[in-house]
């Protein structure tokens, strides 16, 4: 398995292999999930079909795996749809704050771009574009494979149906957790972005205790942002 | 639900989920953006990194916790140190792991 490191990565001539190998930490997550997903939603009476077609063209695991609660429940369709809009509104802000590394981008690669950005591949590449100079090659061979691991999961798990197989003994559930942790050490390089992430981590838990299971993330980190940013500007004053 | 209404109901869940992702993208390119808003968009990675994080290491079952059942705060410290040395993706990533399937062979099923 590679390290994901700069030197490393660096001895790595195509641009592919780099993206393939800098997926591993979020391939390594998504499979696990990817597989509860599946099956989840196989027991919740979905076909292989609609969790394969889920996988590809929705790629937004909280949704999905919220969405199959949905389905079970016998819960119209609208309100399934709402549901995954509010809960994917907070991808305008990962949108918006990864804009200014692509702003050379053609329109078309930007629509391609926009259909596999996640929780997890916003926070790789923008870590990954704060440190040095990437290819786009690079950048679309981190989410197609990450895509792949996912739709690879819910097949998996889609197939398994009533067989119980255990990921805690793994620790797999830890890996996404573990991952934002490296990421967000890999984000924070000023103060006032520590105070950042204090102050929206929380919010979110307070959010959450509140009963706001959906909209937490979106307001803590609006809130966590504004007050960095804004900390950040009167120092500058 | 009927098969196709099951497909019907996907393929809107993936319209809603596609057009937050592109519109900024869109609605941006080609744009001069102002130094504030620039300032702020460098706060939203670590503010959504730790919105989605803390909760998963200090609620469990719906309220707080910082017992040692709690397994995933207490696995987090150490993470937390191996990410600041190593300056790595990998190395806490598999630390952690190791850390958490040690929890739960000494702890039983936490």
């Amino acid at each position: 398995m590679t390290d994901y490191n700069q030197n490393q990565q660096a001895l790595i001539k195509s641009p592919w292999l780099r993206g393939l190998t800098a997926a591993m930490p979020i391939v390594l997550g998504y499979l696990p999930i990817g597989f509860a997903f599946g099956v989840l939603a196989e027991k919740a009476g979905l076909l292989t079909i609609h969790i394969v077609l889920m996988s590809v063209i929705v790629f937004a695991g909280s949704a999905q795996l919220i969405a199959v609660g949905l389905f079970s429940a016998q819960i119209a369709p609208l309100s399934i749809i709402v549901t995954t809009f509010i809960v994917n509104l907070r991808h305008l802000l990962f949108s918006a704050a990864i804009f200014p590394n692509l702003a050379h981008w053609r329109k078309t690669e930007l629509a391609r771009f926009a259909y596999e950005l996640t929780d997890e591949t916003f926070a790789l590449h923008s870590t990954r574009f704060s440190k040095h100079k990437i290819e786009k090659a690079e950048v679309f061979a981190i989410n197609v494979t990450a895509h792949i691991a996912w739709i690879a999961g819910s097949l998996l798990g889609a197939a398994a149906g009533g067989l119980v197989v255990e990921i805690e003994p793994l620790a797999l559930d830890f890996v996404l957790p573990a991952m934002f942790i490296a990421l967000l050490v890999m984000q924070t390089k000023k103060y006032a972005q520590m105070i950042t992430a204090v102050v929206a981590g929380f919010t979110s838990v307070a959010l959450l205790l509140l009963g706001f299971s959906q909209l937490h993330v979106i307001i803590a980190t609006v809130v966590g942002a504004t007050f960095g940013a804004w900390i950040e500007g009167w120092k500058q004053t | 639900m009927e098969a196709n209404l099951v497909i019907v109901t996907i393929i809107g869940m993936a319209v809603v989920t596609y057009l937050p992702r592109l519109l900024p993208l869109i609605m941006l390119s080609g744009k001069k953006i102002p130094e504030a808003v620039l300032l702020w968009l460098q706060h939203v990675a670590p503010a959504v990194l730790a919105a989605m994080l803390l909760p998963t290491l200090i609620i469990r079952d719906g309220s707080i916790s910082f017992g040692i059942e709690n397994l995933f705060l207490w696995a987090a410290i150490p993470t937390l140190v191996a990410a600041i040395l190593s300056k790595s993706l990998f190395i806490p990533v598999v630390f952690g792991m190791v850390l958490v399937i040690l929890g739960r062979w000494l702890l039983g099923p936490v």
